[in-house]
């Protein structure tokens, strides 16, 4: 027995369309009435569009019988976390900031989506700007996690994860800074992946750390996220940062690359603070990569201990010059209280920007500023080379790294919001990741007692994404984590 | 937690450009001596002889063909300004 409409993958929904079984319009009315049922208790959307993604989708079903079909994504309902320009739809970040925004253009990866043919229909809730973990620093209120409405689908894109997790999107676009795409999608029991620094375009995504953001894709299955990786994927000159590299057919690679690989068990993430249940689960994980006759190697990464405090140096050194541009005066939110210009400035971000903002926006100009840049921000991107030589040594001995996404599973809603620290610490399986620009992945490994999602991360090389989806895929094949569905 | 010494909230206040509270200021304080508190073991470091990375993989001298691009047209560059008059931005009097 199949899913319902609103759970199939974007392999299934692409083949009825394409055999006619299925229509683009009725696909997505599907998604909008399913979004309508969910979303007063999941709150994964800070705006919808119903009148633009029934265009879209009627465009598609156009395309498709002039027989100039765009591929596997046309037609399919995808949603874009609230940091990706839509041209004229609005961009808000989850921030009073931006709360009246409307993009002028595109974000490049909404330009190839849409050529892709896929139906934008909604930005999805997340952190302000992207900074947090659990999506409760959005100031439109948090999102809930469908797995458990009492709990958070962590975050910063929560919104992405619980809209997908809820059947409110086929697939839909995070943005990860420190763990932001894999975090949710361990949370919330879906495929999420982090790609090499540089592969895709940050063109039209609302900076957070420069150096460290990347755009990814949450799917269903492994499947789903080669499709969505390779319709975004490629060198674009609007982003200086961006590479020039060929990008293969990573859908079809998943059919033809094969294990055995080396895989490394990093020791460093299997210490303190690792929930037991999630332990036991990426061990499982584990024996399973071992019994297909891949070698598993333990590492280390000596470096892994500061992680944290690099990663919080340098994101946000990068965040309060990225942030800057907020001065209340060419768009965003402007005070009416102001005497003078400093006025201006200082009271439309006290207005406009929340408090892990602030706090972030603080931290960062303190440690750029005089007397302090060397014994921070200098060091930070001194050990930043140390954390990336750890990996780069690893990589010597094994192909690919597997560990835990998160410490633990999705955690009450409200139970850390109170400790930055504590909410610091979920990312810290992931950030190491993000300093050393690798790609990396989480997949559904397995539940806990009580039904929580837990999420396996592998950890690749530089731009051998499709080793890593291949990887994933064969630890997929073989359980079926991913054809359980939340109850709601 | 004690606000340590060197975290001057006011000033840092200042060089931030927010409008700070009194209630934010002792609230903020607090909160970043502990993550200050906890940034500190990266002081343990050996980082002797060690080059800072900027970027994972850095690229230089990206260069583009030096010709005119065209831009935001008026209309969508001040689609979002707070105040406008006649194509221009409308800013509070900075000169008496």
């Amino acid at each position: 027995m199949s899913a319902p409409l609103h759970f199939q993958t974007i392999a299934e929904l692409s083949a009825k369309l394409a055999a006619g079984q299925l229509s683009a319009v009725e696909l997505t009315q599907a998604i909008i009435a399913r979004t309508k049922a969910i979303e007063p208790r999941v709150h994964a959307f800070n705006s919808f569009d119903e009148p633009a993604a029934l265009a879209l989708a009627a465009a598609s079903d156009t395309r498709r019988s002039a027989g100039q079909s765009s591929g596997a994504l046309d037609g399919i309902p995808v949603g874009l976390k609230d940091v990706i320009a839509v041209a004229g739809q609005p961009l808000t970040a989850s921030s009073k900031m931006l709360a009246n925004f409307v993009s002028p253009y595109d974000a490049t990866v909404t330009q190839k989506l849409q050529r892709a043919g896929a139906v934008l229909h909604g930005r999805l809730n997340c952190d302000e700007f992207a900074m947090g973990s659990s999506t409760e620093n959005s100031a439109f209120g948090p999102s809930s996690n469908p797995w458990d409405l009492t709990r958070t689908p962590g975050g910063s894109s929560g919104g992405s994860a619980a809209a997908l997790a809820a059947g409110a999107a086929v697939a839909t676009l995070g943005s990860d800074t420190g763990g932001s795409i894999r975090q949710p999608a361990a949370l919330c029991g879906l495929v999420g992946l982090k790609p090499t620094y540089g592969l895709i375009s940050r063109y039209g995504l609302i900076a957070y750390a420069s150096s460290l953001d990347q755009i990814g894709p949450f799917a269903r299955t492994v499947e789903d996220a080669a499709i969505m990786l390779g319709a975004i994927a490629g060198h674009d000159p609007r982003d200086s940062t961006s590479f020039k590299t060929a990008i293969p057919d990573y859908r079809a690679e998943l059919k033809t690359r094969r294990s055995p690989w080396k895989l490394g068990v990093p020791k460093e993430y299997f210490g303190a603070g690792l929930d037991p249940e999630v332990g036991a689960a990426v061990e499982k994980a584990i024996a399973f990569y071992r019994s297909q006759g891949c070698e598993i190697r333990e590492i280390s990464l000596p470096h892994t201990q500061y992680c944290l405090d690099t990663y919080y140096i340098i994101a946000t050194a990068e965040a309060s010059s990225n942030l800057a541009r907020y001065d209340g005066i060419r768009y965003g939110h402007r005070t009416s209280a102001a005497k003078d210009l400093l006025d201006v400035y200082q009271k439309s971000r006290a207005e406009g920007f929340g408090d892990e903002v602030k706090r972030r926006i603080i931290l960062g100009t303190y440690v750029l500023s005089s007397g302090y840049y060397d014994a921070y921000y200098l060091r930070a991107q001194k050990v930043r080379t140390l954390i990336r030589q750890d990996f780069l040594n690893a990589y010597r001995e094994v192909d690919a790294l597997i560990t835990p996404t998160s410490p633990i599973p999705a955690f009450k809603l409200g139970e850390k919001s109170a400790d930055p620290l504590a909410m610091y610490l979920c990312d810290i399986y992931t950030i190491g990741v993000n300093l050393a620009g690798l790609p990396a992945l989480s997949l559904p490994c397995g539940f806990t007692q009580s039904g929580l999602p837990i999420g396996l991360q592998l950890i690749g090389q530089p731009f051998r994404e499709a080793d890593l989806l291949a990887t994933a895929h064969s630890y997929e094949q073989a359980h079926g984590w991913n054809t359980q569905f939340p109850s709601l | 937690m004690s606000q340590p010494a060197e975290l001057n909230i006011d000033r840092v206040a200042e060089l931030s450009r927010l409008a700070l509270t009194p209630e934010e200021k002792t609230r903020f304080a607090a909160q970043l001596g502990s993550i200050l508190g906890h940034i500190e073991q990266l002081a343990k470091v050996d980082v002797s002889g060690i080059e800072p990375t900027a970027h994972a993989f850095p690229l230089n001298n990206v260069w583009a063909a030096d010709v005119a691009q065209p831009g935001l047209a008026v209309s969508a560059a001040l689609l979002n300004a707070p105040a406008q008059r006649d194509h221009m931005i409308v800013v509070p009097k900075v000169v008496d």
